[in-house]
């Protein structure tokens, strides 16, 4: 492979030289990552690093510094060292809060991600044959992607209401109609649904390119072999996006873990049950009087590290997977 | 099969480029499925478009009825189609200073965010300076983020920069939410360049930016393309950062005026739904225009960390 890359220039140099070209270069790089470096360190790290310092006070609307009308007044929160977490993690009703949103988030991140990777893949090979219309077919799939999410979560929210066409055409189908944005469970349901339709045109665009990418002589000569379909696609073509799922695995579960906009605009702040942590913690930062910015921004450092973790072990997990297959 | 071959390619909208790595490929044994499979394929991928496009049609018909609770009774409106939403949207309220405000900061958001990225991931891609792994680390760890919860202190950031209220905080606040992603894509982009083009590069005498201004960014048009029209896409559709940092009317983006048409007390869907498919229009052309671009650039680049 080319590794003899970026001008890693291997000829023989004086070490003065080699110091003076690996400055030149890597001042270049460093001026060219310094932007990205600027607005993230100003406009996430330093956010976090103070929302890491309210997770340890009790700050809240009513003692954070304001400004009424003229007059200016000081913040009065105190240092309350870990209280925040215990009290979520363990506290009287940390089941309530935290630990029933903890499950719910997990149930819905492993069943979107599940449904938008199975669909999108299923679209994808479908898409990759030679097929009448196919970029036809491939324009109208990926439309969900390109109109905005309030727009469809707006639509889907008159879909699904009382008197809406999902439940007229299941009432004409003789089936029951559940009340999609009330019950707790079909709330959840809801949610996932309209996830899933939202999603899947991400999955289904990247898969398509990763398999794009696989050389079509592997296939003849899987072909030769006598390999049936199903051993092609089990032994050619998920090889061969292996890298392309693994990326966009990890990206889908870290998104739909913080996904947002769509619960947010389907229930608002009503269905309790539906909330996932993110919206959970946006709620207690600014969906209730008094606002609880310390309970808030702790839950923000608990979801940040939930996620640090997992892809932790997920990118050791695929690097171990790797070197074991090659 | 050649038939079926131009027929396809026609339907490509004028593809001046060669067309690009995904033809050559899937030769032509392996595809001349069966009848069956062909009728099957047909109709999963019928199937699937439509449930794709059902919502969007939907709301499109809605927005045909002229009174506030007709999606209530969409047989009715079969009767009475009108576009009096419309008209009352683009006359009585501010439609097209939202949609000014909002094309302003999608398209800046795209040029300096892809920009930034571009830089970065060249930067990452081609040059082994200490701290790249961290850097790569970096940007996908922002991706963590539960913005929903940074709010607060961005927005006492924003506002001791004397920021809130106008439209740099947002073009930040999106830069900084998409950059990290298109980073990574551009990244596998920039890789999939053979180095030599570099090497031939400094070989004339241009600096490591020359190289990459003069020579790589051309090439990597159809990865700008989707990193741009990701970018876009993000920042036309924000609503949460929008409406928490636009204060005044004037300054407000579609999406935080489409939200202002349901209130709590009076919901205008009628409005609503004309709004959201005027919003969804040029979004859709865009999205036309960058199509073709989109499976190459995301072939290549996309999905390789």
């Amino acid at each position: 492979m080319t590794v003899a890359v970026a001008g890693a220039g291997p000829k023989r140099r004086s070490p003065a030289q080699r110091i003076k070209q690996s400055w030149q270069k890597h001042w270049y790089a460093y001026a060219m990552a310094a932007p990205v470096v600027v607005v993230l360190g100003v406009l996430v790290g330093y956010p976090l690093v103070q929302g890491l310092y309210l997770t340890l006070t009790d700050a809240n609307s009513l003692n954070s510094a304001r400004t009424i009308g003229v007059n200016h007044i000081d913040a009065t929160y105190k240092f309350i060292g870990l209280h925040n977490y215990a009290d979520i993690l363990w506290g009287p009703t940390a089941w309530d809060r935290f630990w029933s949103h903890f499950l719910w988030t997990i149930v819905w991140t492993a069943a979107c991600v599940a449904l938008h990777y199975c669909i999108g893949l299923g679209l994808a090979l479908l898409l990759n044959q030679k097929l009448r219309g196919r970029t036809l077919y491939r324009m109208l799939l990926i439309l969900p992607w390109a109109v905005p999410t309030f727009v469809t979560v707006f639509s889907w929210r008159i879909m699904l209401g009382d008197s809406g066409i999902v439940n007229s055409v299941l009432g004409g189908l003789h089936l029951p109609q559940p009340a999609w944005l009330e019950e707790p469970h079909f709330q959840q349901l809801a949610a996932i649904i309209v996830n899933t339709w939202c999603g899947v045109p991400f999955m289904m665009v990247s898969l398509l390119g990763g398999l794009q990418s696989i050389s079509a002589d592997l296939y003849e000569a899987a072909e030769m072999d006598g390999a049936s379909p199903w051993q092609r696609f089990l032994n050619v073509t998920l090889p061969g996006l292996r890298s392309v799922s693994s990326t966009v695995v990890l990206l889908g579960i870290i998104w739909t873990f913080n996904q947002f906009a769509i619960i947010f605009l389907l229930f608002g702040n009503g269905a309790p049950d539906a909330q996932i942590l993110v919206t959970w913690a946006y709620r207690l930062g600014f969906g209730q009087q008094p606002r609880d910015y310390a309970q808030s921004a702790a839950y923000g450092v608990l979801l940040l590290s939930i996620l640090i973790v997992f892809t932790s072990f997920y990118r050791r997990w695929l690097a171990r997977s790797e070197k074991a297959s090659s | 099969m050649t038939t079926q071959t131009t027929l396809t390619t026609a339907t490509t909208p004028a593809e001046q480029t060669p067309p690009p790595v995904r033809r050559p490929a899937r030769t032509v044994r392996r595809d001349r499925p069966s009848r069956r499979a062909t009728v099957l394929s047909h109709t999963a991928l019928s199937i699937a478009s439509l449930i794709a496009l059902f919502p969007i049609a939907w709301l499109a018909f809605l927005s045909l009825g002229p009174d506030k609770s007709d999606y209530l009774h969409p047989g009715r409106i079969w009767s009475k189609v009108s576009f009096s939403n419309y008209s009352f949207v683009l006359e009585h309220t501010r439609f097209f200073t939202w949609l000014g405000n909002t094309a302003l900061i999608a398209v800046a958001t795209s040029v300096i965010g892809v920009f930034m990225a571009a830089t970065a991931g060249y930067a990452v891609s081609r040059m082994r300076f200490p701290g790249h792994k961290k850097l790569m680390w970096l940007l996908l760890v922002t991706q963590m983020f539960p913005v929903a919860v940074l709010m607060v202190p961005m927005y006492v950031i924003l506002a001791d920069l004397g920021l809130i209220d106008t439209f740099g905080a947002l073009i930040l606040v999106y830069c900084s939410t998409a950059v990290p992603y298109c980073a990574w894509m551009l990244k596998g982009y920039f890789d999939t360049i053979p180095y030599e083009i570099d090497e031939a590069g400094r070989v004339d005498g241009l600096s490591p930016f020359g190289t990459f201004w003069r020579l790589i960014l051309p090439l990597a048009r159809p990865g700008l393309a989707v990193a741009g029209f990701y970018t876009c896409l993000t920042a036309w559709g924000e609503v949460a950062f929008a409406s928490t940092f636009m204060l005044d009317d004037s300054k407000y983006t579609l999406a935080v005026g489409l939200s202002s048409f349901v209130s709590e007390h009076d919901a205008q869907w009628n409005y609503m739904a004309a709004t959201a498919v005027l919003i969804a229009i040029p979004v859709s052309v865009i999205f036309y225009l960058v199509q073709k671009h989109l499976v190459t650039g995301l072939t290549a680049g996309g999905t390789k960390g």
